[in-house]
């Protein structure tokens, strides 16, 4: 049964419905989630498909706005911790291990077999040798184009291969003589432009170093690290102008509108952009270009996933839930509704949908590793300054030497030699 | 008339101890309710974070409860002396305090002007005091919306002037250009005028305008040159915002005057309402008195009007004080402190570090809200002086 | 008068000013223009890029929609929840202590005086930390008790200074012949002083009112979900959701500025009495 907390008249009818469920004496398993409407319709088909399995445990749900919920979870785990909650993965589930307040579940790992079928996600789970999580959905990150973006500056859209970075520099000089901005992102929230700046790492040094510079262990003066803002700096001048004042969502609507022609995004905004009236004829989607050659290539691919409190008041029927999340059908049709990317290697992706094959196969081949994005990769403080670095260079590239002065004070403080 | 402060422990007649008692007991008694929640609240928090901002502390508990902080001592004070973010949000607020006195002149401008007897003007002066009615977040809402790139009115208007309305710009430095020679023009026109009179005498007294003349024509020439400067910075200033046009959230260097103009908006609502209580209570006699000695406009306002609205001006200063001070829901609506961090004031700079999804560095945040608090402090006992010395005088 | 009355003025002049004042209403409130008119446009309108262009539409279903698929009623409930116990907590508080701080000359009376003057102007980020971590403690973080209890606590501050210089003011006369009659204090308090305090209690009750409806500071810092986030929250949370939704957070503010309007069209001599007491000699 799902309580979703909306309104007062949902209130009356959630108390009553409430009643009736004390009324048939179940064991009740709290969860806490930040879902947008369609990932959050997504779990409550789950919470059915459990509930029908497990009639004597009833999972209520609480959903909390996407923002508020990041502050909204410090508070919970301590006063009031559900049995479930909502989080992410690697050094982002940090802070909450360090403080015990996110529970041990290697038990759950070992009892369902995990370690094979969450294979790709054993390392962004795992924190000093335990799990604290269980992953139940990626997606990739990449660039999406817009055909008729294509068509209206007169060049000729990727092929199978997509193009080279060169080609794309250039298509993008033609994209802004004919009045089109190539690059389209929305940095007002910062993480966007973070995104970018991934890839660009990624593809001119590779998954090591990008790792390391996220963990503090490479100087933003380096010349590898240099030379990642010159590629970048060769990209600024076709980003959309003021793109710090608007949001994703701005930005998406721009490029539906044909007014840019790519985004660099995650496979999350496709379900935006076909809202806005995009289809599988106009929209593309093809991995980043290659930039210094012959780097192995990484992706990105955050994990979302759910934790067992260590303040849970009902942990047996909780890692029940645990083991149903982690199980490949459960993951096939959460995934199909959203559009993501099951992390169990027994789930299946609709081979209808080109985006999703695309990423699935991108994420398969990536030799190179996959990055969790920066804001997961590095430590909280660290990743604000870096995204507020790349936040800044797009909007003044001539302020590189600033730039990088601080962002490599700021490292030398928090990871003193 | 005695007022309650004239009595202090005055000998009771014939009064019983428990009367006098009751009355040394009583104020007690009703302050305590107040004064406890007040303290529990408002003054042992102050203390706490004064304590707190010589820790480390990540905000959490561990499972029995315990603080997980570590003691640094001033370690916290030391990285904000380096910290380039709380040095951006120093000079922001210096921005917001001197920019925010603006209210008073534009508050009392538009009490003035409001200070008429007319039909309706009771609903003109409740709905010019509107914006401070609604809450600051509904007005960073309105302000975000009026600056939004693409379709903000005010980004509208600017293209608008880029593009079709670039003569209103260009008429000024064209009639600037005009002045020294119609000054020039008029002057001949005077020598010219006296000298056809046949009074040599008044032609010649202008003639010795003449040099004055000649120095004009010269600055028109010259004037040539500086209104081309102008007019060519001007149409680089435009032409640097083609293409994106003026979008005042996105630019780190107009971010925080673009907030500043939000904030006030209300705030000038309050000075206004001030200002209008205070025309109200000047002694008519007074205006009279300085209407029959000729005093008018400026003069009057400023040597018979504003001295007696000091007090009014006081409240005014007061409330906008601290008003610039204290803003956080502005610049927590409109931009989250950015782009990149360059509209971070400290009240929202403390937030970001104590609370914000990248913070969480609850000693470092309590270390810049000392610091909020110690300038603040020089202003609220500046005023609880003179406050203090008002009192005296009653 | 001054400015000089304009019925003196010459005629043009006052054409003039018969012209000016609605021009310049209508600039001063241009951003509200904007919004109220945006919060009316149909969402159809906006997709296409008609912003202000005529409206093809009056699109009330923007309201009822707002109503309907979102918890603002519910955000609009907890403000009410917070703000009318805090009136009453934070004045009846105030009534007390006022009178304690005007009636009573003690040695400490004017240094408690001026801490809750001080009290009332320090930054809210000094309390934060502390504030936040005890009601957490204390179990009412996320309650509208835990909200209003802070609201009343800082408010008093405020309060007393209004209520203190209002007794002040009142004739002691009165007071001193109750105590000549043997009346205890607290039946001077609440048979002689309380009746006279009407119109304060009435100009303070209006403004805490408007105070703590607009506060978004502590609603952010001490509620999370939505059943007890006020509105101030409330809307900067559902904003987040709205991107490019401009007709729905204009809708979401206009509503959400009503109820301090419509106080202060219904009480205004009351608010300006509040806000302008000490404006005066």
């Amino acid at each position: 049964m799902v309580h979703k907390k909306t309104g007062a008249l949902a209130l009356v009818a959630a108390l009553l419905l409430s009643t009736s469920a004390f009324a048939q004496d179940k064991r009740v398993v709290t969860w806490n989630a930040d879902y947008d409407p369609i990932p959050l319709a997504a779990a409550e088909a789950m919470i059915v498909d459990f509930e029908a399995a497990n009639p004597e445990i009833d999972v209520v749900l609480t959903n909390f706005d996407h923002e508020g919920y990041k502050n909204a979870i410090r508070n919970f785990l301590t006063a009031d911790a559900p049995d479930l909650a909502n989080w992410y993965a690697a050094n982002r589930m940090r802070p909450f291990v360090e403080a015990g307040l996110f529970a041990d579940i290697t038990d759950v790992w070992d009892a369902n077999g995990l370690n094979e079928s969450l294979a790709s996600s054993v390392l962004s789970s795992t924190i000093d040798g335990k799990k604290y999580a269980i992953p139940y959905t990626y997606y990739q990150w990449g660039i999406y184009y817009n055909r008729d973006a294509y068509k209206a500056a007169g060049i000729e859209a990727p092929g199978e291969g997509g193009v080279t970075w060169e080609q794309f520099l250039a298509n993008c000089e033609t994209f802004k003589a004919a009045g089109i901005d190539c690059v389209t992102t929305g940095s007002s929230a910062l993480w966007p432009v973070a995104g970018i700046f991934d890839y660009v790492s990624m593809r001119t040094n590779g998954y090591q170093f990008h790792s390391d510079l996220a963990a503090g262990k490479v100087s933003w003066t380096s010349p590898e690290a240099r030379a990642v803002f010159a590629e970048l700096g060769k990209l600024q001048p076709y980003v959309t102008a003021n793109h710090a004042a608007i949001d994703w969502q701005d930005a998406a609507a721009i490029f539906v509108q044909n007014k840019a022609s790519h985004y660099v995004m995650g496979n999350f905004a496709v379900g935006v952009f076909k809202e806005g009236g995009m289809t599988n004829d106009n929209l593309g989607f093809m991995v980043f270009p290659e930039i210094t050659a012959g780097v192995a290539r990484a992706e990105e691919a955050p994990t979302d996933t759910i934790h067992l409190t260590s303040g849970a008041k009902n942990p047996e029927d909780a890692k029940t839930f645990l083991a149903y999340m982690a199980s490949a059908d459960a993951q096939t049709k959460w995934n199909a509704a959203v559009g993501q990317l099951p992390t169990n290697s027994g789930s299946s992706v609709d081979a209808a949908d080109p985006f999703l094959t695309a990423g699935f196969a991108s994420l398969s081949t990536a030799t190179g590793g996959i990055a969790q994005f920066w804001d997961r990769d590095a430590e909280a403080e660290y990743a604000k300054a870096g995204m507020e670095g790349f936040q800044r260079f797009l909007v003044q590239p001539e302020a590189l030497e600033e730039i990088l002065a601080q962002l490599e004070a700021t490292r030398l403080r928090l990871y003193p030699m | 008339m005695t007022q309650a402060s004239d009595t202090v422990a005055v000998a009771p007649v014939g009064r019983s101890r428990g009367r006098l008692n009751q009355r040394v007991i009583a104020p007690w008694l009703f302050l305590a309710p107040g004064l406890f929640m007040f303290a529990v609240y408002v003054l042992w928090p102050i203390l706490q974070s004064i304590t707190l901002s010589l820790y480390d502390w990540n905000g959490l508990y561990n499972q029995d409860g315990e603080f997980t902080g570590t003691f640094i001592g001033m370690g916290n004070y030391a990285e904000l002396m380096v910290d380039p973010a709380f040095e951006t949000s120093l000079w922001n607020n210096l921005k917001w305090l001197v920019l925010y006195m603006l209210a008073l002149p534009i508050g009392l401008f538009i009490a003035i002007f409001l200070n008429q007897t007319v039909t309706g003007i009771r609903l003109y002066k409740s709905l010019f005091f509107f914006p401070f009615v609604i809450s600051q977040v509904v007005v960073g809402l309105m302000f975000a919306w009026f600056y939004a790139p693409n379709f903000g009115l005010f980004y509208t208007m600017i293209e608008w002037f880029r593009n079709d309305g670039a003569w209103i710009i260009a008429t000024p430095f064209f009639l600037l250009k005009l002045l020294p020679l119609a000054i020039f023009v008029i002057l001949i026109g005077r020598i010219t005028f006296w000298a056809a009179r046949n009074a040599p005498s008044r032609a010649w007294s202008n003639i010795g305008f003449l040099p004055i003349a000649l120095l004009l024509v010269f600055a028109w020439v010259m004037s040539e040159g500086i209104s081309q400067y102008y007019q060519s910075a001007w149409t680089e200033l435009v032409a640097s915002f083609a293409g994106k046009g003026i979008a005042i959230l996105a630019d780190p260097d107009l971010v925080t005057y673009g907030i500043i103009a939000a904030g006030l908006w209300p705030q000038i609502a309050y000075v206004m309402i001030l200002y209008l209580t205070g025309l109200n209570n000047v002694a008519p006699d007074q205006i009279e008195a300085a209407r029959l000695d000729g005093a008018k406009g400026w003069r009057m306002l400023w040597y018979v009007v504003l001295p007696q609205l000091r007090p009014a001006t006081f409240i005014a200063v007061i409330v906008t004080v601290i008003g610039a001070l204290r803003s956080f829901d502005l610049v927590s609506i409109m931009t989250n402190g950015g782009p990149f961090g360059s509209s971070r004031i400290l009240s929202y700079y403390m937030y970001e570090k104590a609370l914000s999804e990248y913070g969480f560095r609850m000693g470092y945040g309590a270390a810049i809200a000392v610091v909020l608090f110690a300038i603040m402090m020089v202003f609220i006992s500046g005023f609880i002086w003179k406050m203090w010395r008002d009192e005296k005088e009653r | 008068m001054f400015p000089r009355p304009i019925q003196q003025a010459s005629t043009g002049a006052q054409w003039l000013y018969t012209i000016a004042l609605p021009v310049a209403l209508v600039l001063w409130l241009f951003p509200l223009l904007g919004v109220a008119l945006t919060s009316l446009r149909p969402a159809s309108d906006l997709a296409q890029g008609n912003y202000f262009g005529m409206p093809s539409g009056i699109a009330w279903e923007n309201y009822v929609y707002i109503f309907t698929e979102t918890p603002i009623g519910q955000y609009m409930l907890n403000s009410l929840w917070v703000t009318i116990p805090t009136v009453i907590g934070a004045v009846g508080l105030s009534l007390m202590t006022g009178f304690a701080l005007a009636v009573y000359g003690f040695r400490a009376n004017i240094l408690i005086f001026f801490m809750f003057v001080a009290g009332n102007f320090v930054p809210f980020q000094i309390l934060m930390v502390p504030v936040r971590d005890m009601t957490l403690n204390l179990g009412m973080y996320d309650t509208w008790y835990g909200l209003a209890l802070f609201h009343i606590a800082f408010q008093t501050g405020f309060c007393t200074l209004f209520m203190r210089n209002f007794i002040k003011a009142l004739p002691f006369e009165l007071i001193e012949a109750a105590r000549v009659e043997g009346v205890a204090e607290w039946r001077i308090f609440w048979y002689i002083v309380l009746p006279l305090m009407r119109p304060a209690i009435a100009a303070l009750s209006v403004l805490v009112f408007t105070f703590i409806w607009n506060d978004f500071f502590w609603a952010t810092v001490l509620t999370q979900g939505v059943d007890s986030q006020p509105i101030t929250a409330g809307l900067s949370s559902l904003n987040g959701q709205w991107i490019a939704q401009w007709h729905l957070v204009s809708a979401g503010s206009i509503l959400a500025a009503l109820p301090p309007v419509a106080m202060f069209f219904l009480m205004q001599k009351h608010f300006i009495a509040g806000l302008t007491l000490g404006a005066v000699k």
